[in-house]
C-alpha cells in the first residue's frame, strides 16, 4: 500500500510536541468534568496509582461492578473467552498501574460497539478506557511488521485505498471482487473472502458537488457544513445526495469543508495516531465552519459520535469542544428544529417496507428509535424495528478472517427478525451495518434520508 | 421548537413506563426519555407488591429521626423494628402502612390497576395474576420471596407447592450454589424434598464466562464440545434427577427462545423445568425490559435512550408551570417541550435522587426532598435496620405532585413516580415493583388529563408529611 505520512503531514500545527500527540492526550484539559474528576481543592485524594496520560482514576473508581455492562457486550455474549468490557475497562486499568503489566492481547476483540457505555449505570468511561488501552496495545505490544498489524492499518484507513479506487471505479470494482486475488488477500492479509468488497461509485460525493456547482440554496439564518465521511462519498452518493436536496428542501445553505476519516475505523484497531492526524484536519475545517455560523451535520451514526463523543476524550485540539457541542446526525437535526412531522402529514410513499435496524452507534447517542417513529403515520410506508440486537460487523470488524465468525454470529439474530419483518428492503443509518443487513439476508439496504428525500423533494 | 408532546416522561424504568402507558392509554401523545439502560436489568425480573410491613410501633411509622450513637450490634439488633410477614396477601395489611407511605396515598385500587396493567402488557410471559395472592418465590441465595407477579419460566418453582425438587448448577457458572439453595430452602422447611447438585456442562467455558453466553448457547442451541447445548444439559443433569417432578435452573435458560429451551429441557429430563431468579445482572430482567420496550411501541409511546435530562425551562409568564426540560445531546441542550411531565427517574440507586455529604437532593428539578437536618440520622448502625436514607425521596401529593417544603405542587405540571419517591422502605417491605406500577399509573394518568385540575389533589396539606 501507499505510504501515508506524506498526505498528512501538512496538518500538524507547530504547537505540537511529537512525545504529546503519541496516542492520547489530555482529554481531561479539553474535556472538564466529564468522568466528574472531584477537583483537587475539595478532597484530599492519595496518590495511589501512578496517572496516564489521561485522567481516567475517577472512572475506574467509579465502577461498582454490578457487570450489567458485560450483559450489553455482543462478542462476550457469542464469545466465552472474551472477558467482557468490565475487565477491558476498569479492572484492566488498575492492573495497568504496575508498571509491569502489559495489555491483556483480549482487548483486540472488543468491536468497539460502544454499549457499554450506555448500559453503565455509573458513567464509566469504559469506552474511551478500551480506546485507550487499545492504543497503548497497538504501540507498545504489537509488531509493526506483523500481518495483523499491516491488515488493521489498511482496513482503518479505509480512505486512502477508496480514494485510489474511486480514481479507477470499474477497475477497482472488478479487482477487488475478483476470485483469486480476494483468495490472496485472505491467505496473506487476513481479510476474510466471505464478504463482497462495496461497490465504489462512478462519481464520488464530492464530484457530484463541483459538478453541480455546490450550495444551491444561500442563507445567513440557515446553514449547516455536512460531514459526508468516506462511505457516502466514495460508495454511496446517493445517500450524500439525498442529504443535500432534503437540507436544501428546508430552505438550508450546505458547506461541504475538506475532511478526512472520522477516525471510527482507527480507533476500533488502535491506531491512535492515524486517527487524531486525521481529526486535526476536521476539526479545524468544521470548527472554521462552525464560525460561520454552521452546523455539523453527518449521515453516518459511527461519524456523528466520533465527532461528538471520542473527539473530546481521546485529542486535545483546538477546537474539538466547539466541534463536539455542535454535530448532530442528519434526520435528528431535522427532528429538533424543524416540523418534520408536520411536513410528512401530507406525504405519500408507494407502498414499501422496510426492516430497521439501530446501529450500537446511533443508540448511544438516543437516535434508534428516530426512522420507525418519524414514518410511523405516514402513508405508504411501514418502517418496522428488527430489535436490539447488533448487527455484529461494527466497521473493520467483521471484514477480518479471524472475527468473520463471531460477527456473524453475533448478527444472526438480526439476520432472523429482518426475514420475519414484512418486506425485503432493509432501512439504518451506518454504512457498515447496511453491509452486513445486506450479507446476511440479501436485501436492498436504504437510508431514512432516502426515504426522506422520497417523500418530501419532488 | 419541534419536539413536543402532550406528555414528557423522564426516566424509562418500570415506573416510568407504566405512566408513560397509562398517559398514552388516556389519549395523550407521551415521549419517554431515559439517560441509561433501564436498571430493570439489574433486578429480579419478579414483580413484588407488598411482602412485608413494618409494625404500627416502629420508627418507620413516624418522623422522629433520633441521632445514633454507636452500639453493640447485638443491642443495635435487637431493638430493630420487626416487620410482619411474609403477607399472603399485599393488600391484607395496607391499612398498617405509615400514612405518607405511596401505598397510603394512592390507595389499594391503584396498585391493583398497575398489576392489572402489568398483566396486560406483559400477556402469559408472567404469571400471578389469577389470584390475590403472594406467590412464594425461591432466589438464587435460597430465600424464599414473596411476590405477587412472576415470570412463567419461575412458575414450577413456587415453594409453595410441594412436589419434589431438585436444584441444578455447574462447575463453570460461579455465580450459583445449587447445593447451598437446596440446603437453605430444607433448612426453611419447605414442603417437599429438595436437592442440589453441581453438574458438569460448559466446561470448556472459562469460569468468568457471561450469564448471556450461556443463554446464548442455548438459545441457538449451539456445540458445545462437539454436542448441542441442551442436549448437553440435559445429560449431564438426567442421573441426579431420581425422584424429582421438578428440576430448577439458575435463570439462563436462553433469551430469545427460552420458552423452547425450557421445553426440550423438560421433555428430555421428564419433569418441569423452571428458572430461579438471579442478582444483578439479571436475564429475567433483561427479558422484561425487552418486553416493555416492546409493549411502549405497541402504545405509540416515542422513546429514546442514551441523553440525560439535565434541567428544565418554566413556561412563559408562569413561573409553577413547566415548559420544557433540557435534554443534553452530546454537548448541545436541546429543550423538549410538553404540558406535562413525569419525574420517574428512580432513587438513590437509579441516581433519579442524588446526595452529598450535606443533603440528598433530586436532581433535576430540584423537588423538595425532605430529610434530617443531621446526616447521621440518614442511617443506623444495623445494617438492615430501619434506615431513613431508604425511605427518602420527594413527598407527593395524592395525585402524585411532588410537593415543596410548604406543602405546595413545586410545580402546577409536573407529577413523579416509583422510586423518587418517598416513605417506602421498598427493600424491606418487598414492594418496589409495586410502589412503581401504582405511582405509575397515578401519575401518568394524572398527566394526561386535559382539564388540567386534579380533582384528588385537594387535600394537599393534610397528607404532608
Amino acid at each position: 500500500m501507499t505510504d501515508r505520512t506524506d498526505e498528512t503531514d501538512d496538518t500538524h500545527r507547530p504547537g505540537d510536541q511529537p512525545e504529546q500527540h503519541r496516542v492520547t492526550d489530555g482529554g481531561v484539559t479539553a474535556a472538564p468534568g466529564r468522568e466528574g474528576a472531584i477537583p483537587e481543592e475539595d478532597t484530599n485524594v492519595t496518590e495511589v496509582f501512578p496517572e496516564g496520560n489521561l485522567d481516567l482514576r475517577a472512572g475506574a473508581d467509579n465502577c461498582y461492578k454490578c457487570t450489567t455492562c458485560d450483559t450489553s457486550c455482543p462478542v462476550a455474549e457469542v464469545d466465552e473467552e472474551f472477558p467482557g468490557p468490565k475487565f477491558q475497562g476498569p479492572e484492566q486499568w488498575r492492573l495497568k498501574r504496575k508498571e509491569d503489566a502489559d495489555i491483556d492481547g483480549s482487548i483486540m476483540s472488543c468491536s468497539n460497539c460502544m454499549r457499554c457505555d450506555s448500559a453503565c449505570p455509573s458513567d464509566v468511561p469504559l469506552s474511551q478506557m478500551h480506546n485507550e488501552a487499545r492504543g497503548e496495545y497497538v504501540d507498545d505490544q504489537m509488531d509493526a511488521l506483523s500481518t495483523e498489524y499491516v491488515r488493521n492499518r489498511i482496513l482503518s484507513n479505509y480512505r486512502t485505498s477508496a480514494e485510489l479506487a474511486s480514481k479507477v471505479p470499474q477497475l477497482a470494482n472488478f479487482a477487488m471482487n475478483f476470485g483469486p486475488a480476494r483468495w490472496v488477500m485472505e491467505k496473506v492479509l487476513g481479510v476474510t473472502k466471505e464478504r463482497e468488497f462495496p461497490e465504489f461509485a462512478e462519481q464520488t460525493f464530492r464530484e457530484w458537488w463541483r459538478e453541480r456547482g455546490g450550495a444551491h440554496v444561500q442563507s445567513s439564518e440557515k446553514r449547516i457544513a455536512y460531514f459526508h465521511g468516506c462511505y457516502s462519498n466514495y460508495n454511496t452518493p446517493e445517500v450524500a445526495k439525498a442529504m443535500v436536496r432534503v437540507f436544501e428542501h428546508f430552505g438550508y445553505e450546505i458547506l461541504v469543508p475538506p475532511q478526512k476519516c472520522s477516525g471510527t475505523p482507527m480507533f476500533a484497531n488502535g491506531m491512535l495516531d492515524d486517527a487524531r492526524r486525521d481529526a486535526e484536519t476536521n476539526v479545524e475545517n468544521l470548527a472554521s465552519a462552525i464560525a460561520d455560523g454552521a452546523d455539523v451535520i453527518a449521515s453516518c451514526t459511527s461519524c456523528s459520535l466520533s465527532l461528538r463523543q471520542e473527539y473530546p476524550e481521546l485529542f486535545d485540539i483546538d477546537g474539538v469542544e466547539d466541534v463536539s457541542d455542535n454535530t448532530f446526525e442528519a434526520v435528528e437535526y431535522l427532528r429538533i428544529y424543524e416540523d418534520l412531522e408536520g411536513e410528512l402529514a401530507d406525504a405519500e410513499l408507494d407502498g414499501q417496507s422496510f426492516g430497521y435496524h439501530g446501529p450500537c452507534h446511533a443508540r448511544n447517542q438516543g437516535l434508534h428509535r428516530q426512522a420507525v417513529e418519524l414514518f410511523r403515520d405516514v402513508d405508504g410506508v411501514r418502517v418496522e424495528d428488527v430489535g436490539d440486537s447488533c448487527s455484529g460487523i461494527s466497521g473493520t470488524y467483521g471484514w477480518k478472517e479471524e472475527k468473520y465468525d463471531t460477527s456473524m454470529k453475533i448478527g444472526e439474530e438480526m439476520f432472523e427478525h429482518m426475514k420475519h419483518a414484512e418486506g425485503e428492503a432493509g432501512m439504518t443509518e451506518c454504512p457498515t451495518c447496511a453491509m452486513q443487513m445486506e450479507h446476511g439476508t440479501g436485501y436492498d439496504i436504504y437510508h431514512p434520508l432516502e426515504l426522506l428525500e422520497d417523500a418530501l423533494v419532488d | 421548537m419541534a419536539i413536543e408532546s402532550d406528555v414528557l416522561v423522564v426516566g424509562g424504568g418500570l415506573a416510568g413506563m407504566t405512566s408513560a402507558v397509562a398517559a398514552a392509554r388516556a389519549g395523550a401523545d407521551v415521549r419517554l426519555v431515559s439517560h441509561k439502560k433501564t436498571s430493570l436489568r439489574q433486578a429480579s425480573g419478579l414483580i413484588d407488591a407488598l411482602g412485608y410491613v413494618p409494625e404500627r410501633s416502629s420508627p418507620a411509622g413516624q418522623s422522629e429521626y433520633i441521632s445514633q450513637e454507636r452500639k453493640d450490634f447485638r443491642e443495635v439488633r435487637s431493638n430493630r423494628g420487626e416487620y410482619k410477614g411474609p403477607l399472603v396477601s399485599p393488600y391484607d395489611e395496607f391499612g398498617e402502612l405509615p400514612d405518607d407511605h405511596p401505598y397510603s396515598l394512592v390507595g389499594e385500587e391503584a396498585l391493583r390497576e398497575g398489576l392489572s396493567l402489568f398483566d396486560e402488557l406483559l400477556g402469559d410471559a408472567y404469571a400471578g395474576g389469577h389470584t390475590d395472592q403472594n406467590a412464594l418465590v425461591p432466589t438464587f441465595g435460597g430465600a424464599v420471596k414473596p411476590t405477587a407477579r412472576y415470570p412463567r419460566s419461575v412458575a414450577a418453582g413456587l415453594a409453595s407447592e410441594n412436589r419434589s425438587m431438585l436444584v441444578v448448577g455447574f462447575r463453570s457458572f460461579t455465580e450459583f450454589d445449587a447445593r447451598m439453595v437446596a440446603d437453605t430452602l430444607d433448612a426453611a422447611g419447605v414442603p417437599f424434598d429438595v436437592a442440589g447438585a453441581e453438574v458438569r456442562y460448559a466446561e470448556t467455558f472459562p469460569a468468568d464466562a457471561k450469564v448471556t453466553r450461556f443463554a446464548k448457547a442455548l438459545d441457538h442451541d449451539e456445540h458445545i464440545d462437539g454436542t448441542p447445548a441442551r442436549r448437553a444439559l440435559a445429560e449431564a443433569v438426567e442421573p441426579h434427577v431420581g425422584d424429582a417432578e421438578r428440576v430448577g435452573f439458575p435463570a439462563l435458560l436462553g433469551d430469545e427462545n427460552t420458552r423452547e429451551v425450557r421445553a426440550e429441557l423438560g421433555d428430555r429430563l421428564g419433569g418441569d423445568v423452571f428458572e430461579i431468579p438471579m442478582g444483578p445482572p439479571s436475564l429475567l430482567g433483561l427479558r422484561l425490559e425487552d418486553r416493555l420496550y416492546a409493549a411502549l411501541d405497541d402504545e405509540g409511546v416515542q422513546y429514546e435512550t442514551g441523553n440525560p435530562v439535565v434541567g428544565y425551562e418554566t413556561a412563559d409568564g408562569a413561573p409553577d408551570r413547566l415548559g420544557s426540560v433540557l435534554v443534553d445531546r452530546k454537548g448541545r441542550e436541546v429543550p423538549y417541550a410538553a404540558d406535562t411531565f413525569v419525574l420517574a427517574t428512580g432513587g438513590l440507586v437509579g441516581k433519579g435522587l442524588g446526595s452529598d455529604r450535606n443533603a440528598v437532593q433530586e436532581p433535576v428539578f430540584g423537588c423538595h426532598v425532605p430529610q434530617p437536618e443531621d446526616r447521621y440520622d440518614w442511617f443506623v448502625d444495623d445494617a438492615f435496620g430501619d434506615h431513613a436514607y431508604a425511605r427518602l425521596g420527594v413527598e407527593p401529593s395524592k395525585a402524585m405532585r411532588p410537593l415543596d417544603a410548604g406543602g405546595d405542587p413545586e410545580f402546577a405540571n409536573l407529577y413523579a413516580a416509583g422510586a423518587v419517591v418517598g416513605g417506602a422502605d421498598v427493600a424491606r417491605e418487598k414492594s418496589a415493583s409495586g410502589v412503581s406500577l401504582a405511582t405509575g399509573i397515578i401519575a401518568g394518568r394524572e398527566a394526561a388529563r386535559t382539564d388540567r385540575e386534579p380533582t384528588t389533589d385537594s387535600n394537599t396539606t393534610e397528607i404532608r408529611r
